[in-house]
């Protein structure tokens, strides 16, 4: 039975202290919603400014900013997270009024709601949620249930973990010993070469696939080879990447990692055509852009990116990058949503290493997915690349069931730029002086 | 992140209840401490000011290096009485201290005329001239 949502704003709202992220709708019900779980936060007299960033490069026409709520409530979801927050609001304070009237000192000393939402960012902030991986409700707590959770963990490491292993090396063999003779014996000749390596490519990642039980159900039509086209999808783990690569050989757009990933972005990728880059290289934008253009313009596979440029979990899209929406071609969302039941595939990259995901993976009962590829976007006329990319983040959130946060997924790894602050400081000065005026 | 509630005893709890003078329910405080421990990284008992300063919305308030500063360092306890001023169960006149408290820079007991000018410019920036500002 799907949960509501109703929230109108998201981010930063004080969280419904009564609750574990993790409890589900029955628990949730059963305890009943007494006044002990309002959010306790806010001095009565306080308004809230809602104030929605959007930045993805330096320069200034990235920034965006509204004073209205930011978020549509997405219907489609089994909301885990919170109750309906709406009931817990004080009435009608949501959007910043601007105060009318002669400056008054109070109104100068007033500093509760900048307190507000400080003390608010503490005690919750929606930058965080995004990345916070929920553990799975435990249920073997019992006299009765332990013997079958036990049961459950002999069966998945014992049976289903070495079955697993061996049908992922022997998919490795088959894949090796096809692709190694491919890619020398056939060099004169490019364009077969191409095609038996993506072949390979899409059978080594139904290995991958089938070593984690994945039950994937694609949705939509099926993505066609044609130039002058990009495909984004929402990004959870780098098994997206695997999934999306077992239906159609997409070429893709990847950060380069260490270690044996390495080794394979290194060799088998190059089959597919990547581009790598390096998140930490300020130049790095230019040069990546510039080769995304040749590509679309060039080659013959399209090109998978992931906007968001990090992995959030599955309950959330953080901004997009607005790099695969300036690039004058149609852009085709897909939309990725895991069944948490079965296992929680967000790759928490902070926590675990990738070959710990995948083996955390190899050792669940399975990987439950959907992907939807949804119709083909393109800029329309009048619209900013920002717009156009938050406007596919919306189809994109919404189909997925997703909720959306104003926040970069950069800002993981940095502070926010001070231009933030500095807005902010600027229409509270504007109102200000404004009214200073008025007297 | 783990079942970190069942760390916090009933005992704890009332304690830190009671050094917040009731200003949060128990779940409130459990919740807390979830966040607290969220926040503590590196698990030293203590939320550095970089941890506060990696919640993008806390890092662009621009009352964040004020709050920094009574912030610095607390432990749990300290942390829900910082927090028990905005509890919707504490009275006006703890609220107006607290806001007393972040104007009060010095930490001298008073508020200057100075100490007015400071929050108006951490709120302002560099948007308003100091001559503005001494008019309004």
């Amino acid at each position: 039975m799907p949960w509501r949502e109703t929230r109108k704003q998201m981010g930063g709202w004080p969280s419904c202290f009564g609750l574990r992220g993790e409890e589900t709708e029955q628990v949730w019900r059963k305890r009943g919603r007494d006044s002990d779980t309002k959010p306790p936060k806010k001095p009565s007299k306080s308004r809230r400014k809602r104030i929605q960033f959007a930045e993805n490069e330096e320069d200034d026409e990235a920034l965006k900013m509204s004073t209205t709520g930011t978020l549509k409530p997405s219907s489609s979801e089994l909301d885990l997270d919170r109750p309906n927050i709406e009931d817990y609001l004080p009435s009608g304070s949501s959007i910043q009024q601007e105060p009318d009237g002669k400056l008054r000192l109070r109104d100068l000393l007033d500093i509760s709601p900048t307190l507000t939402e400080a003390a608010g960012a503490i005690v919750d902030d929606s930058f965080t949620r995004c990345f916070k991986s929920n553990s799975p409700e435990p249920w073997n707590w019992n006299i009765y249930l332990f013997p079958l959770w036990c049961f459950g963990v002999v069966f998945r490491y014992f049976i289903l973990f070495p079955l697993r292993v061996i049908v992922l090396t022997l998919g490795w063999i088959i894949f090796l010993s096809s692709y190694i003779p491919v890619h020398f014996l056939l060099k004169g000749h490019e364009k077969l070469r191409r095609k038996l390596e993506r072949l390979l490519v899409e059978l080594i990642c139904s290995f991958f696939v089938a070593s984690w039980t994945g039950v994937v159900k694609y949705h939509g039509p099926r993505p066609s080879m044609r130039p002058n086209q990009v495909f984004v999808a929402n990004h959870t783990s780098m098994i997206d990447f695997i999934i999306l690569e077992q239906m159609t050989a997409f070429s893709v757009i990847m950060q380069k990692h260490a270690g044996w990933v390495g080794l394979l972005q290194s060799t088998i990728l190059e089959s597919v055509g990547c581009i790598w880059f390096n998140r930490t290289e300020s130049k790095d934008r230019e040069i990546v852009a510039r080769k995304l253009r040749e590509h679309v313009q060039g080659a013959d596979n399209p090109l998978l990116i992931f906007p968001e440029g990090t992995c959030v979990n599955n309950h959330y899209t953080v901004m997009f990058k607005k790099g695969a929406f300036e690039l004058g071609c149609s852009v085709c969302p897909i939309a990725i949503k895991y069944n948490k039941i079965f296992v929680d595939a967000f790759w928490n990259s902070r926590k675990q290493s990738f070959t710990k995901h995948l083996l955390q993976l190899m050792t669940s009962w399975a990987v439950v997915c959907d992907v939807w590829y949804l119709e083909p976007q393109n800029l329309k006329p009048g619209e900013t690349p920002i717009e156009f990319a938050e406007r596919v983040r919306d189809i994109i959130s919404a189909r997925a069931g997703l909720k959306k946060v104003p926040w970069d997924g950069y800002l993981k790894h940095s502070r926010p730029s001070p231009k933030h602050r500095e807005r902010k400081q600027q229409s509270f000065a504007d109102s200000v002086l404004r009214r200073l005026e008025e007297k | 992140m783990g079942n970190t509630s069942s760390m916090l005893t009933q005992y704890d709890i009332e304690e830190v209840q009671q050094h917040c003078n009731g200003a949060f329910s128990q779940q409130e405080i459990v919740s807390l401490y979830q966040r607290f421990f969220q926040l503590d990284r590196k698990g030293g008992g203590f939320i550095s000011a970089e941890e506060f300063l990696s919640v993008p919305e806390f890092a662009v308030n621009p009352l964040s290096q004020r709050l920094l500063r009574m912030l610095d360092g607390l432990n749990f306890k300290e942390f829900v009485a910082f927090l028990s001023a905005f509890s919707p169960r504490a009275c006006l006149q703890q609220k107006i201290e607290f806001i007393f408290r972040v104007y009060d820079s010095d930490c001298n007991g008073k508020v200057t005329y100075s100490d007015v000018l400071n929050i108006l410019r951490d709120l302002t920036g560099q948007f308003i001239s100091e001559q503005q500002r001494e008019v309004g």
